[in-house]
Parts: C-alpha cells; sequence; structure tokens
C-alpha cells in the first residue's frame, strides 16, 4: 500500500523538506535517504496501528488499536503528527492537516529519528529491509489464512503474541552457546567414559598423596559430576529466548513453526525501539528544537512553534514524558561536558561554589551527545547520566501505590529511589524476567519457566492466561517458578486446569 | 484500507465474547458500566493477549512536579481487583470495551431471539427535539463558534485596517464572538412509555430490588433500541401508591402491607394524564412478591382488566421470590393465557431474570 497511494510532496513542504535536510546534514546528523509521504488523519492511525507497516500481517488487536487512536483523535485527546519506520530507505509519514510549521518541526524532527536509527548501535543488528520483510510476512501468513482458515491461524498467532516479550535483547550482541560442532564425535561415544574418576598422575606410591592430593581428586570429581548433570540438563543453561526455544523444541506444524518465527522476528525488530525510547525521542527533540530555533524557524511562525514544542515536552505527575527526560538529559549532557564538569577532579570536588561556576571551557559538549546517541541504550543512558542535580532541577519523584487510599502517591524525593524506581522500569523493558529452565521437567516433556524474581510479583490473572496459552505452543504441560506472598510457588497449566504449588520460603 | 479488516475482526470478537458471557452479564447487572448517554463499558474476560507482567505492588513509577512525599497525584484503578481476588478466580483478565446501548440490545435481541417490535399507529406523533442550527451573538462560552468568531474577528480587522498579512494577529473582541444555538424541530417519532411498578412492602428485601433494577436495566435497554423516544415513570406501592422517581423507586423500604390495585389506579390515572394511549407506545411492568391482602384481589383484577389493558402495549407482571415465599396473586392473573398483551413470570432469583426477560420481550408487542 505504501508504494501503491505514494504521491510526492507538495512543491512547498518539498522545498523545506530540502532545506531542513541540508540543516541536519550540516550539524553532523547521518541518514538513510529519507521518504515522507502525506497521509490523512484515518490512515496515519491504521499505520500506526500496523506499528507503522502498512502491509502487515492481519490480526484483530490491531483493529483495536485503531479504535483505540481512533477514538482519542476523534474525541481531541491525543494526535499523532509523525511516523517515522526504522529502514533504509526510511519512511516518515506526516499528518495532512498538520499546519505548515508543524510540518517543518516534524521533518527536523524526523531526521532526528533517522540518525537515531541508523547509528545507535543498539539498532544496528535490525532488518534495514523491513518494509519489504513486513509484507513477506503478511503473504505468508495471509496465504496460510486461506489454506488452514482464519480462525485458526488468528488463534495461533494469539499465543505466539502471548509469548513475544520472552526474547533475549541482548542476544543479536552475544554470542550465548557455542554451535555443536559436526566433527565432535567425543559425544557419541563418552558415556562408559564419563562416570570414570577424574585423571591420575603417575606417581611412585610414597609421592602419591603428594602429587594426587585426595582433597583435589574429590573437587575434581564433583566438577566432573555437575558437568554431567549439565550435560543431561536440557538446556544446559537457563534460556532467556523462550520463544527461540519453542520453536527449536515444540512438536508444531511447518506453518505454526513460520507463523511463530515471524512473530519472533518481528519482536526482535521492534525490542531495540523499547530499549530507546527516552533516548530516541529526547535526540528527536534536541534536533527538532535546534534546527527549528536556529534556522527553521520564521517570525511569524514562532507563536505555534511554542505552542506545539510545549504541548510535546508536557509533562503529567503520573507519568513521566519520554521526550521531555530525553531532550533535558542530552542538553545537561552537553552543557556538562562543554563546561567540563565530569571526571575525578570535578566529582571529588567539594566546594559547592567552585562547582557551580566550574568551567574549564572543554567544549565537548556535542562530541559528547553524538557519542552518548552511538553507544547507550536508556537504561545505561539514565544510569550513566541521571545525576543528583538533574533530579533536583526537575523536580523528579518516585510514586507507589497507597491501597488505604487507593490513591497514586508520592513516596520520595531521595536521589537513589528515584533512580532505582526508573532503572527498574527500563530493565527488561518494565517487564519480569523469565527463562526456561528444564525442557524436559519432571522427564515428561514439560516445560518449566523460571521467573527470576526481583522484589515484584507476577499478576497471577495474566500469568495464568499466559500459560494456557504457551501449552497451546509446547503441547505439554507449562509450569512457572515465581514467588507470591513470599512463598516460592509454581503456576502450571495442563491444558485442563491450573494449578499453585507452594515450596517453600524464599531464602534470603 | 486493510484496517477496516482487522476492525470489524475485532468487533466481531468482542460481539461474541459478549454473546458468549450474556446471561452472566444479565444476572450481574453491575459489571455493566455507564459511560455517558449512549456508552456502556463491558468487562470482556480474555480478550486482549496475555503477557507475563508485573502485579500489584509493582505498579510504582517516577514522575515530575511539585509536592511532598504522601501528596496523592492520581486515583488508583484496581489491577487485580482487590486482595482476595488473586488467585481465586484464575484466567480472570479483563479488557473493558465500550459498547453502544444499541449494540448491546441487538446482541440482546439476536441471543434472546427477540421479536422486532411494531408500533402502533404513530406516524402522526411528533415530538419536539433541539437542533444546533443556528448562530447567536451572545451564549454560553461552551458553545462559542472558534471558526465564525474568528472569521469575524479577521473581517473587522480587514476592514478596519489593522490586519498585517505579515504579522497575522486576528484577536476577537466581544462583538466579533458567535455562538451555536438551537432551533425546536418537529420531528416523527415512535414514543414508548414505561411505567414501572414495585411492591415496596415488608416483605421485599435488597435482594428483590436488586433483581428488579436489573431486569429494568435490561428492559430499558431493549425499548431504547425500538423507539427512538422513551420516557419511564416510577410507582411504589405498600397498602397505598405514589409515583417516584427513579432513585426513590430502588431505594425506598416500606413496612405496610400489601394492596396491588392502589399502584393499578395511580397507573391507570398516569397513562389518562400524560400519556394518551393514541400517541404513545405503553409497557407496564410490575414487580412484586405477590403476597396481596387478599380481598384486594377482585379490585385489583377489576382495574387492570378495564382500565390499563386496554391502552397498554404489554403489561409484564414479575413475581420474585421473597425470603418470606411466593404469594399467590400470580395465580390470579391465570387468564393471561387469553389475554395477549398480559404476561406473567416468576424470578426466584438472579438466574431467573435472563429466562424473564425471554418471556416477557418474546410477545413483540
Amino acid at each position: 500500500m505504501a508504494t501503491a497511494t505514494f504521491e510526492p510532496l507538495p512543491a512547498n513542504l518539498a522545498e523545506i523538506q530540502v532545506k531542513i535536510e541540508g540543516h541536519a546534514r550540516d550539524y553532523g546528523l547521518d541518514f538513510y535517504p529519507t521518504i515522507f509521504e502525506l497521509i490523512d488523519a484515518d490512515q496515519l492511525n491504521a499505520i500506526a496501528a500496523y506499528g507503522g507497516f502498512p502491509t502487515r500481517y492481519p490480526h484483530w488487536r490491531f483493529g483495536m488499536e485503531f479504535e483505540q487512536l481512533n477514538k482519542g483523535y476523534t474525541y481531541g485527546l491525543q494526535k499523532i503528527y509523525e511516523l517515522v519506520i526504522n529502514n533504509n530507505p526510511c519512511y516518515a509519514y506526516l499528518m495532512r492537516c498538520n499546519s505548515f510549521v508543524d510540518q517543518k518541526l516534524v521533518m527536523a524532527h524526523v531526521y532526528g529519528h533517522c540518525d537515531f536509527f541508523k547509528n545507535n548501535y543498539w539498532f544496528s543488528q535490525t532488518n534495514r529491509k523491513m518494509m519489504d520483510e513486513m509484507a513477506n510476512h503478511g503473504n505468508r501468513i495471509r496465504r496460510y489464512m486461506d489454506r488452514f482458515g482464519v480462525d485458526t491461524v488468528e488463534t495461533f498467532i494469539d499465543a505466539c503474541l502471548s509469548v513475544e516479550d520472552l526474547i533475549d535483547i541482548h542476544s543479536p550482541f552475544v554470542k550465548r552457546f557455542d554451535q555443536p560442532s559436526r566433527y565432535d564425535f567425543e559425544r557419541a561415544h563418552d558415556e562408559d567414559e564419563s562416570t570414570g574418576a577424574p585423571g591420575r598422575f603417575h606417581s611412585k606410591d610414597y609421592m602419591d598423596s603428594f602429587i594426587n592430593p585426595p582433597h583435589v581428586l574429590a573437587a575434581e570429581a564433583d566438577k566432573l559430576r555437575q558437568q554431567q548433570v549439565k550435560q543431561t540438563r536440557f538446556p544446559p543453561e537457563p534460556v532467556r529466548d523462550v520463544m527461540l526455544f519453542v520453536l527449536e523444541n515444540a512438536p508444531l506444524r511447518p506453518w505454526q513453526l513460520d507463523v511463530l518465527s515471524i512473530v519472533r522476528d518481528e519482536a526482535y525488530y521492534f525490542a531495540p525501539q523499547g530499549q530507546t525510547k527516552i533516548m530516541n525521542e529526547g535526540w528527536a527533540s534536541y534536533w527538532h528544537s535546534t534546527i527549528m530555533t536556529r534556522q527553521g524557524l520564521e517570525a511569524a511562525d514562532v507563536v505555534n512553534y511554542c505552542d506545539h514544542h510545549s504541548g510535546t515536552l508536557a509533562s503529567s505527575p503520573t507519568k513521566l514524558n519520554p521526550y521531555k527526560v530525553g531532550i533535558e538529559l542530552f542538553r545537561d549532557i552537553e552543557d556538562r561536558w562543554n563546561k567540563g564538569r565530569f571526571g575525578k577532579e570535578y566529582d571529588e570536588c567539594d566546594d559547592w561554589s567552585k562547582k557551580r561556576d566550574w568551567d574549564t571551557g572543554a567544549g565537548l559538549g556535542r562530541q559528547k551527545i553524538f557519542e552518548v546517541r552511538k553507544i547507550h541504550n536508556d537504561l545505561t543512558f539514565i544510569d550513566e547520566f541521571l545525576t543528583l542535580d538533574f533530579c533536583r532541577q526537575h523536580k523528579l519523584f518516585s510514586f507507589g501505590y497507597n491501597p488505604a487510599n487507593d490513591a497514586y502517591e508520592i513516596e520520595s524525593r531521595e536521589f537513589p529511589k528515584i533512580k532505582q524506581q526508573l532503572l527498574f522500569q527500563l530493565t527488561n523493558l518494565g517487564r519480569p524476567m523469565i527463562s526456561v529452565r528444564d525442557g524436559n521437567y519432571k522427564n515428561r516433556g514439560e516445560l518449566f519457566l523460571e521467573h527470576t524474581f526481583g522484589g515484584v510479583e507476577l499478576k497471577t490473572s495474566y500469568a495464568h492466561d499466559t500459560l494456557a496459552n504457551l501449552y497451546a505452543l509446547w503441547g505439554r504441560p507449562v509450569h512457572i517458578e515465581t514467588v507470591l506472598d513470599g512463598t516460592r510457588t509454581i503456576l502450571s497449566f495442563d491444558g485442563g486446569e491450573h494449578q499453585t504449588e507452594k515450596c517453600g520460603e524464599v531464602d534470603e | 484500507m486493510r484496517i477496516e479488516h482487522d476492525l470489524s475482526r475485532f468487533k466481531q470478537i468482542v460481539r461474541g465474547k459478549i454473546r458468549q458471557n450474556l446471561r452472566k452479564y444479565v444476572t450481574n447487572g453491575e459489571m455493566i458500566g455507564r459511560k455517558g448517554r449512549d456508552l456502556v463499558s463491558i468487562p470482556i474476560p480474555q480478550l486482549d493477549v496475555p503477557h507475563f507482567r508485573y502485579g500489584k505492588n509493582g505498579n510504582g513509577g517516577v514522575g515530575q512536579g511539585d509536592g511532598e512525599p504522601g501528596t496523592p497525584i492520581g486515583k488508583g484503578d484496581d489491577g487485580e481487583g482487590g486482595a482476595g481476588a488473586a488467585g481465586s478466580d484464575p484466567g480472570a483478565h479483563l479488557l473493558e470495551v465500550e459498547v453502544s446501548l444499541e449494540e448491546l440490545a441487538a446482541i440482546l435481541g439476536e441471543e434472546l431471539e427477540l421479536p422486532r417490535i411494531e408500533p402502533k399507529g404513530t406516524a402522526n406523533i411528533e415530538q419536539e427535539k433541539s437542533r444546533y442550527t443556528s448562530i447567536r451573538r451572545s451564549g454560553p462560552e461552551s458553545l462559542r463558534h472558534f471558526k465564525r468568531t474568528y472569521m469575524e474577528a479577521l473581517r473587522r480587522q480587514i476592514s478596519s485596517n489593522t490586519y498585517v498579512p505579515d504579522r497575522p494577529r486576528v484577536v476577537p473582541i466581544r462583538d466579533d464572538k458567535r455562538y451555536r444555538a438551537w432551533n425546536e424541530v418537529n420531528l416523527p417519532e415512535a414514543n414508548a412509555a414505561i411505567i414501572y411498578m414495585m411492591d415496596v412492602s415488608g416483605s421485599m428485601t435488597d435482594d428483590q430490588k436488586e433483581i428488579v433494577r436489573t431486569a429494568a436495566f435490561w428492559l430499558d435497554t431493549w425499548l431504547r433500541s425500538q423507539y427512538k423516544g422513551l420516557e419511564r415513570r416510577y410507582i411504589i406501592h405498600d397498602a397505598a401508591a405514589k409515583e417516584v422517581d427513579e432513585e426513590t423507586f430502588y431505594h425506598t423500604r416500606e413496612s405496610g402491607g400489601t394492596r396491588i390495585s392502589s399502584a393499578y389506579r395511580v397507573c391507570a390515572e398516569l397513562i389518562n394524564r400524560t400519556f394518551p394511549p393514541s400517541e404513545w407506545n405503553i409497557y407496564c411492568f410490575q414487580f412484586s412478591d405477590g403476597d396481596n391482602w387478599g380481598e384486594d384481589n377482585e379490585r385489583s383484577l377489576e382495574l387492570l382488566k378495564n382500565e390499563i389493558l386496554p391502552h397498554v402495549n404489554l403489561f409484564c407482571y414479575g413475581q420474585v421470590e421473597s425470603p418470606y415465599g411466593s404469594g399467590e396473586f400470580i395465580r390470579s392473573l391465570d387468564f393471561a393465557e387469553d389475554e395477549p398483551r398480559l404476561v406473567t413470570a416468576e424470578i426466584e432469583n438472579k438466574e431467573a431474570v435472563y429466562g424473564c426477560l425471554k418471556t416477557f420481550l418474546g410477545t413483540g408487542a
């Protein structure tokens, strides 16, 4: 569809695109060719519902998403100004009814995103031809729907989507396992050997206890035994990528495997966007603000621009605005590195007034923020650059739910707590950490997952339903070990009923 | 556009889920929340895709703004539905979906296989309606017509030569402001009046009233989908009857005896006075535990047969079972079999509301 309805931008917009792109390049932004398309609110909401890809596979939840967006737009609660797709070339959709100033601002904003997509390390492994890939996914799934029935395929997609966040977001960058070598014949006949005792050195009798000390031998034997257990364990190490594990080991039919792999590919494609929400929006806002206020604005645009810009950055007490935090942090970093406010000497300085007036004239700000946008994600970004001063200046606080008043209340203004809360929310995209511990639980081919408990419990109603969907994929009973009310608990689903088994206190 | 397909698929699924669970919604009226005049929100189980996610003690976050620790910043929306609910009701993750009353009525109609109602002689009935079709120079700010006001201001500035094209600042003054205004229009419409009667004598407890309220919601919903204009009136009675508003209707408790004829008299007067049968489709729903005073039965039936039944589309009598047992009044209405306008049903408990709706509305009158 993207190509079918494609029409070049009207002359006046094409003209500002050239200008804004020129400014962006002059500042050193580096991006794939960017194609703008002008579309109506309806279409924009539809494309947004599809996560940016008009050719995506059909599924009812996109319809649900669309209805929510459309309602929000009709009631004037929200408006999407633009949508950018991480792709080469970069596609950006502009809302037709944006005012002229808005279009300028949005274009500048888009170039910020495009630069970020291309250069941020966390996006480096994403498919840059995703527009085509998604269309292929769509076609494949449509074909399966024709062959096996819409309901069958859709229900299966539902099950896949239920575990779409159980992926290993770092795996594109790390080699988790050694590929088993095809020429490793040891494994085939080591059964009789592996039971043996640890090797001994040759020695004279009287030297034996020195050359082969008993405690070392015992430790060695222990190690061997453990290794053996590990080898028989399946998987040998807990696996974070539950989807992959299911894909490789579940008894699924070819079309089901294909659908599951499609859902998994898309989850990996979208993961970096979740990992860099604050940075990405902050970076784009930083650049629209810089480009607009230095070059882009005409005198008559100023009021409209300010109105829009402040709307974008508005913050609310219950939700931290990623645009706001992002842009302010980038500015803070730029300022600190311009004035040399970093490093050992600055950190160890105790003199308040000296610190306040600290300015070595280092002028490294721009360079630093470009470096930051290249290597960080939200988690490391906040961890590294959120400072006490920043928290105070921007009046950050942490809040929590108080059941006594049925209300969310401000909990603390202490810097460590705020930072910890923020980091917690960003860890693993704010989702529980779950891995496969045993794919052959009780030697009955049951799937055993483990929730790495970090102080916050799972929502049981959702956990039950997720297990049910996982069962649909795995085909055998599924379990998850977690902590509920301070007790180790195993939630299970065997295709018929849910079971909750308490198995002892949590060891602190 | 492809999204249309996914959207209709979504709506189809919602509809399917509502139909599947309709009996539950009917008997637990409180599950359905009102959203404005035409919308209801319905919690639908297992609609959104479930994931492993954090539960109630993970609801914190970081915010920005003024305030001391302890300052409330937002209302809690219950995630897990209270402490006890967790775990006790597996697989109860819910999504609230907004559905229009019209759609809800349609689903009800399909599921209960209700016939559509044929309104009686209505073509010449006119209803006054307000329509925002004109513009005035004064009015409340909430009705200000932005574009017209802007155009007036622009026109004034251009004609008085204060408009600078390079710096277009258009500020409306009082004279420029324009407001939307309404006109009364007469539209032909089929109108219906519902008259609810309830026994509030000592033997009717809150449970019985809950049943009545639940039944009334669905009766309203269905009739509203069949008629454009709907008037509701409420009558309560023990030994004496009076007309009350909706709030009082559901919350009054008297201790007197029961004289059904008193309610019938008020009802008959109401029809005479306010709802001339030639213009209105009249529906009466009466709820009682049937424990009428014996000597009153004859009088009641006389009123019913002569003063009420000839004028109404439908008269429904629902006998709810109270802790003191069920009365005899329903027996004296045995002639209902030969009288198509009279329908009776016994409602033993909340679950029976579903069946009673079918009995009441299944006549298509």
